[in-house]
């Protein structure tokens, strides 16, 4: 070895390095900006965009306290709408998603395997698809402009991309665990609650959070079911802040939106990994 | 533990199987026929009597014959107005007259199916009955319907659900693109009529529709392809990137990578659409115009939204990509690399050889459901520009993809059944895709050996 190879490598090393770490910090800049900017927004007192800058002159929380103060604002009445939807779809999806997999995993029964290519094709097309019959449906059975009525549908659209989900991690638990309880004495429904339940906790809890955090981001059909202002969800309400004259509430949508953006993206964080794998496996096995 | 169930099930197994041959040792009816059970099954309930099943046999016909007094009318006249449409113009509303329509047909098909069963059980039973199996108890029988029929209650409510929020809007939305339904022949106001393929062939011959639908898919598809396979590529590079032994504080970078994945998409598109902003957008007024003296029309020029678009599907879409490959790169052995060094490999070589096929063996379906996700990404065509810039002469915006596109035909131009025909094109692109991308899949796989 020469005496110059060595130092050409480091320096050669440290370029490399340089020009990762610049390229990692570039990313960090183009991921912050819009977030920052939409902060800064956010403490902007005036509701004007034009020539605003990311950080205010004179920032107040003034958006802030106009959602949750002034009489005329419908933030809190939003939120309590969105939590009911959430936590009912959670619940009553989870639960149905649950027993349908159960069936579907464990039970060789007739139509067993239509019922499986009509779930791989059902979960296929966007629910956006069947809008117009959606409303014209909801509206015959008189739950337009209802919360039962959002409920309903995203229930019923999540189960075949869910059952998918908890089917194929139902697939992957001994059989043999079901056969000895049956051999015991245990019913089905004791097998399906007391052994396979607890076992498949964890898809279940992705599923239950999937369910949960939907109502909160999706504001394209809550727009189709929902028409009175009271009734909205915090996705449709927000929305509405800039759909309705855009320059005028932008920054109360900033507002707004990075109170709903924070909750949400704290818990994708911290539980990133189960989230991600939820999904992976999900697409994976079908 | 688990191989002693293992052989208790078994043992269970054998004692079955010696049951069951008791009950084949049993006298044979040989006379009593399986034919003769079917044919008087075609009044249901008469071949399970026959089959001595007396009280099954009862239930059954019960069950059929009150589902006929209570339902006959309806799905007679539903199946009627499905072919009629309504004939009193001002009075009667044929969109009410499809659903009920859709309705019954659904009652139809089930009804028809339990029909079939219900035959099939009774030459089911009638030969057993001939091979010598005697009739159990009515307790038996009980257990028996309720072992079979357990699934059935546990798919019921999910399969009821399904057919109300998904089948039925489907089919209805499938049989609105035969009718007439635009802006000037709306119900209630008028009647809707049977057109068959005229929405079909209107979109391929009238040379508005036509033009409007073939700039539409062209750019779906190169927003598809382009937008996905930019996100892949990206997330690629910062995943191997950031796997560098040499880089420090791993997490911390990690996490900030995947943050555009944990912000709602929603409040980030709005946030990008008042950035790119023509005329106070942060992005022209404090980085184009002091670098480069002058604006782009972001939002106005075709091109530039295009642009616009993908780089914000890029931003939103690596960092999902990002960690699945991460997840991967931290699982591949060093050997290989070791291996590779020793031959003098490239790093170019390294990555193609070893790095690329990994990633790709691991998230090749995963890349996929990327494509079709993009495929009908509605939320950032339509949050971010609303389709436009708005082209001269058709019904769609220049960066309308075919969902947003029949959004906007339904509830912008009321071009009802036109909708619907898009649909079912966008429907059997869609599912074209999915046959041949769960033919491939794993569960598709197990399904059939099972």
């Amino acid at each position: 070895m020469t005496g110059k190879k060595p130092i050409s490598r480091k320096t050669k090393n440290i370029i490399e390095l340089t020009i990762m770490y610049l390229i990692i910090g570039i990313v960090f800049v183009i991921i912050a900006y819009p977030l920052l900017w939409a902060f800064g927004m956010s403490l902007n007192p005036s509701s004007n965009l034009y020539g605003a800058s990311i950080i205010p002159e004179n920032w107040s929380f003034t958006h802030y306290q106009w959602l949750f103060t002034d009489p005329r604002s419908n933030y809190l009445i939003w939120y309590r709408n969105t939590l009911i939807v959430a936590f009912s779809v959670s619940l009553i999806g989870t639960l149905l998603v649950g027993l349908t997999a159960y069936a579907f995993s464990r039970y060789r029964f007739k139509g067993r395997t239509y019922g499986i290519y009509a779930f791989l094709l059902l979960q296929m097309f966007p629910v956006l698809m069947a809008m117009v019959s959606l409303y014209i449906l909801l509206n015959t059975i008189n739950l337009l402009d209802t919360l039962l009525g959002l409920i309903i549908i995203y229930v019923g659209g999540n189960i075949p991309m869910n059952a998918f989900l908890v089917k194929g991690y139902f697939d992957t638990l001994p059989r043999e665990l079901d056969e000895s309880a049956k051999m015991d004495g245990a019913g089905h429904f004791r097998i399906f609650f007391q052994i396979l339940l607890p076992l498949a906790k964890p898809i279940l809890a992705v599923v239950a959070l999937f369910n949960f955090m939907n109502p909160f981001m999706d504001y394209i059909l809550p727009r189709i079911v929902l028409r009175s202002p009271e009734n909205y969800t915090l996705a449709l309400g927000l929305f509405n802040f800039v759909n309705d004259q855009f320059s005028n509430n932008f920054t109360r949508f900033a507002a707004g939106a990075i109170l709903i953006a924070i909750p949400i993206a704290t818990v994708y964080l911290f539980l990133q990994k189960y989230l991600i794998s939820g999904l992976a496996s999900g697409a994976t096995k079908g | 533990m688990i191989p002693s169930l293992l052989e208790e099930g078994k043992a269970l197994a054998i004692k079955k199987k010696q049951a069951s041959v008791q009950k084949h040792e049993g006298p044979s009816h040989s006379n009593h026929n399986p034919k003769l059970a079917m044919l008087l099954s075609i009044i249901p309930g008469f071949g399970q009597i026959y089959n001595k099943r007396y009280v099954k046999g009862t239930l059954i016909f019960i069950l059929f014959t009150a589902f006929l007094i209570v339902l006959f009318d309806y799905l007679q006249t539903g199946l009627q107005g499905l072919i009629s449409l309504g004939e009193v113009e001002r009075q009667d509303d044929s969109r009410l007259f499809l659903s009920h329509g859709i309705l019954a047909l659904i009652l139809s098909v089930f009804f028809i199916i339990f029909y079939v069963i219900n035959i099939q059980d009774a030459r089911h039973d009638a030969v057993k009955i001939r091979n010598g199996w005697r009739v159990t108890g009515i307790m038996d029988g009980f257990r028996n319907a309720w072992d079979t029929g357990f699934p059935y209650v546990l798919v019921g409510p999910g399969l009821l659900l399904l057919i109300f929020v998904v089948l039925f809007p489907l089919l209805f939305m499938g049989f609105l693109a035969f009718t007439n339904y635009t802006l000037y022949n709306s119900p209630p106001r008028s009647l809707l009529d049977w057109v068959g393929f005229q929405n079909f062939i209107n979109l391929f011959t009238i040379d508005e529709w036509r033009n409007t639908f073939v700039n539409v898919l062209s750019w779906t598809i190169v927003w598809t392809l382009v937008a996905t396979t930019l996100s892949i590529a990206v997330a690629m590079f910062l995943a191997i990137l950031t796997n560098d032994k040499r880089i420090r504080f791993k997490k911390f970078i990690r996490t900030i990578f995947i943050l555009p994945w944990a912000v709602p998409g929603f409040v980030t598109i709005i946030i990008f659409s008042a950035l790119f902003n023509d005329n106070f957008g942060a992005i022209n007024a404090d980085i184009i115009e002091p670098l480069f003296g002058t604006t782009i029309p972001w939002l106005t020029n075709a091109t530039w939204t295009k642009i616009a678009l993908i780089m914000i599907q890029v931003w939103l879409g690596f960092p999902y990509i990002y960690a699945l490959f991460t997840g991967v790169l931290q699982g591949i052995s060093n050997d290989w690399y070791e291996a590779a060094e020793m031959d003098g490999a490239t790093r170019w070589q390294k990555f193609r050889n070893i790095t690329f096929p990994h990633l790709m063996f691991a998230t090749g379906p995963l890349l996929i459901t990327q494509y079709t996700f993009n495929f009908n990404n509605f939320n950032i065509i339509f949050l971010f520009n609303g389709g436009g810039p708005p082209v001269r002469g058709q019904t769609a915006g220049a960066t309308d993809i075919l969902l947003s596109w029949i959004y906007n035909l339904t509830f912008s131009n009321s071009q009802f059944s036109m909708a619907a025909a898009i649909s079912i094109i966008l429907g059997i692109i869609v599912a074209t895709f999915a046959f041949f991308q769960f033919r491939r899949s794993r569960s598709f796989k197990e399904e059939e050996t099972y």
